[in-house]
């Protein structure tokens, strides 16, 4: 059945709500637990569900998206008749890249008419989990639903906009609420922005949406249809990190220093990234690390506590990294003091800096920046 | 007009690697990892590439099942190529006769037909047990510019072990006069590193007389060397300054990994202008824990520490429980070293579990370095004596 399906990523959607690490970047090249990108969990739980032709949709920044996926190799998915097919984004004088859930698939109706595939999951890259698509695709199939959209059960979300289901006992949809307001107290069943639909019956909708003149996807088709489409909702018990804000991302990295998510997530070994050719990690005399995710490249020199360290980043002698995000290559010099603080790729911080935000609100600061 | 390669790679892996104990009994030496990520076989393979050699025959005959699935299709590399790329030769059968590599001339010998097909005008021969980083277009270089038949590699040691080595006894110009093979007076420091270049035509017309020579022992350094320089062939050294380590042995091996530390390292494996590839294994970062604590170390991708890691080396997915202790160590992958264990100036290979017990002896103290076989389990209470060398489980107290 694996082979009957076909992914779709929207690699940009959701972006809004991540300024500050999307601005440069696609949703789905976010750095992410010391040497992934966001893009690695939607890509390795398709593969691992034996989906062998993926759909990466792009809009715009995606330069380091096809840098992160190279061949496709890194999947598995460097495969004849399949494996990764970068759709990038189509604009004109007259149509604009898109804007809208809607318009995004319309932008990719061409790609979805000419493949043989039965189904289709359309996967987003704003949330962090290992998954097991085949199991939901067979929960797809015992329903004979239309469309299956896969849900975890959480109390608040910081997101712009997002859905959440009213299921009832046999899993069946029964309303689709948009940005509801939550009170941080109830559970609530959210949308996590993945979903299973025949591929045939995805394009009469969109065709019918052409037809009618409708903008959105969510509101003007599944949550008006809810009652004439056989809508099922999946229920997803395991970790579900949503990166739907600056401190979501900052609070779920920091949730990577448990070893019971740790090992949910990596502990089979099977979400797969890009490999390079960073040597190992060099712990030198004077370093002092706790509670810490430490990746490939690394020359630590002073001291790193309950912290996540990417490839190819320097601690200098005397300096102390606490509870901070330090993304790829960045250079800390010595006697440098850093609490709550995220920096993004290829920071630069002098001998002597002491810099610190809180859990709220992590001190960010932006690629390249030399402080 | 033929395509072709203007130099192809031959690297013999094909050595069993016997003073490596328990670290080869299921793999060939080039095999053995080091230096958290890498194997023995990056180094060569990554020089090739590095140097413009893209074009490498990989000779395997001992174990080669490991190293094979290793080098696979070569693009970690970036040795797939077209045209090119890393081949494995195997030894294989043949119409008229099938054998065995003999020696390190017969097993290039058999591969003539591999060379060949690329036209080439010179041949590098290459050995997969060596620590090193060189750019093998400038001996290429020199080379063509001495217009030599053979060009040897060649490395200044120190004169009291000059004796271990084969020696090269050279004029002013470079040119070689002599070759000793392990001299007990040496006349020069001058050690053969193994690596050559040949002309290919002169390479291939002495490996043909010496296939015909019963009583040679089909060996580059005792047979075809020799008979070239009898025969008057113009033969050169090219001097190589810069680390270069046989890891053949235990304690070179242990050494060799040790130089991979400290701020300045003595060997960089990461420099950028040189990078060293590797078939990585696919792991999540680092974890230290609360408990935990790595000084001068090197460590690769997704170990987890709880315990003390010092002045060591880990392979990916170590796992160091609360209370254990490793120091003076190489720690090759998957390897479980749970709480209470100490381990102290040892190698330990793939796969093994060290429960509560004693592995090794404190450097300063201990008579050698201890060595644990791949997947064997060392039990709780149990004591293993510095200089060990196990390849069999040792039940606990």
């Amino acid at each position: 059945m694996a082979n009957s399906t076909l992914g779709i990523i929207f690699s940009n959607i959701q972006e809004k709500n991540i300024p500050e690490l999307s601005k440069r970047r696609t949703m789905a090249s976010i750095p992410f637990a010391g040497r992934y990108r966001l893009v690695d969990f939607a890509l390795s739980n398709m593969v691992n569900a034996g989906i062998t032709a993926v759909g990466i949709s792009t809009k715009s920044n995606y330069q380091s998206l096809i840098d992160h996926l190279g061949s496709g190799k890194d999947w598995d998915l460097a495969r004849k008749g399949g494996g990764i097919i970068l759709l990038p984004p189509y604009s004109n004088d007259m149509e604009k890249p898109y804007t809208t859930r809607l318009e995004a698939l319309m932008a990719v109706s061409g790609f979805l008419a000419s493949r043989r595939e039965e189904y289709v999951v359309i996967y987003d890259c704003d949330g962090v989990a290992r998954m097991d698509i085949a199991d939901m695709l067979r929960f797809h199939e015992e329903n004979d639903a239309d469309i299956t959209m896969a849900y975890s059960e959480q109390k608040s979300i910081d997101a712009h906009y997002y859905i959440t289901l009213d299921t009832d006992k046999k899993s069946r949809v029964k309303h689709i609420n948009i940005t509801p307001k939550l009170n941080g107290k109830t559970k609530v069943n959210l949308y996590i922005n993945v979903m299973i639909i025949k591929r045939e019956y995805l394009l009469d909708l969109m065709q019918r949406a052409l037809e009618h003149g409708h903008t959105s996807f969510s509101r003007d088709i599944l949550a008006k249809n809810v009652e004439d489409m056989r809508i099922f909702g999946y229920k997803f018990n395991g970790y579900y990190a949503a990166i739907d804000s600056l401190q979501g991302y900052y609070k779920h990295s920091m949730e990577q220093l448990d070893k019971k998510v740790r090992d949910e997530l990596y502990g089979a070994r099977d979400i797969y990234t890009k490999v390079g050719d960073s040597a190992p990690t060099r712990y030198l005399e004077g370093a002092v690390v706790n509670n810490s995710l430490i990746a490939d490249g690394c020359t630590i020199e002073g001291t790193v506590e309950n912290s996540i360290l990417f490839r190819g980043v320097k601690v200098g002698k005397g300096s102390v990294i606490k509870n901070s995000v330090v993304m790829q290559k960045t250079i800390i010099g010595s006697n440098v003091k850093l609490d709550a603080v995220i920096t993004d790729k290829n920071v630069v911080i002098s001998d002597r800096r002491t810099l610190s935000g809180c859990a709220e609100l992590p001190y960010f600061i932006a690629k390249g920046t030399m402080l | 007009m033929q395509r072709k390669k203007e130099c192809v790679a031959m690297l013999l892996a094909g050595g069993q690697g016997s003073r490596l104990y328990a670290l080869t009994n299921n793999i060939a030496k080039p095999a053995v990892p080091f230096g958290g990520k890498y194997r023995i076989i990056d180094f060569p393979l990554s020089n090739c590439i590095n140097s413009g050699i893209d074009t490498v025959g990989v000779l395997t005959q001992y174990e080669p099942l490991e190293l094979n699935e290793y080098v696979g299709n070569g693009q970690p590399w970036d040795l797939d190529r077209a045209f090119g790329g890393v081949h494995i030769l195997s030894p294989y059968q043949a119409k008229k006769k099938s054998s065995w590599f003999e020696g390190t001339a017969n097993a290039i010998y058999q591969n003539m037909s591999f060379m060949r097909k690329y036209n080439p005008d010179y041949v590098l021969i290459l050995s997969g047990d060596h620590i090193y980083k060189m750019d093998y277009a400038k001996m290429l270089a020199t080379h063509k510019k001495t217009g030599a038949a053979c060009t040897i590699a060649a490395i200044e040691v120190p004169i009291e072990e000059a004796s271990r080595f084969g020696i090269l006894n050279v004029k002013d110009d470079g040119s070689i006069y002599q070759f000793e093979e392990k001299p007990k007076i040496p006349k020069s420091n001058l050690a053969s590193m193994g690596i050559y270049i040949f002309t290919a035509d002169k390479l291939f017309s002495y490996l043909e007389a010496d296939e015909k020579n019963p009583s040679s022992s089909k060996d580059f350094g005792k047979d075809v060397l020799p008979a070239m320089l009898n025969a008057g062939e113009k033969m050169y050294s090219y001097i190589f300054k810069g680390y270069w380590k046989d890891v053949g042995t235990i304690s070179s091996l242990w050494e060799s990994n040790m130089d991979l530390l400290g701020a300045e390292p003595v060997f960089d494996v990461a420099d950028p202008d040189w990078k060293i590839h590797s078939r990585s294994a696919l792991a999540p970062p680092v974890y230290v824990g609360n408990t935990g604590k790595v000084v001068n170390s090197l460590m690769a991708p997704g170990c987890e520490i709880d315990g003390l890691v010092e002045r060591s080396v880990l392979s990916c997915n170590v796992v160091v429980e609360k209370g254990a202790v490793v120091r003076d160590s190489v720690i090759m992958a998957n390897t479980v070293i749970k709480a209470g264990a100490t381990v102290n100036y040892s190698i330990v290979d793939e796969n093994v579990v060290i429960e509560a017990a004693t592995v090794g002896e404190e450097r300063s103290k201990a008579t050698g370095i201890a060595v644990l076989g791949a997947g064997i389990k060392i039990g709780a209470g149990a004591n293993v004596k510095g200089g060990a060398m196990l390849d069999s489980d040792v039940k606990g107290e």
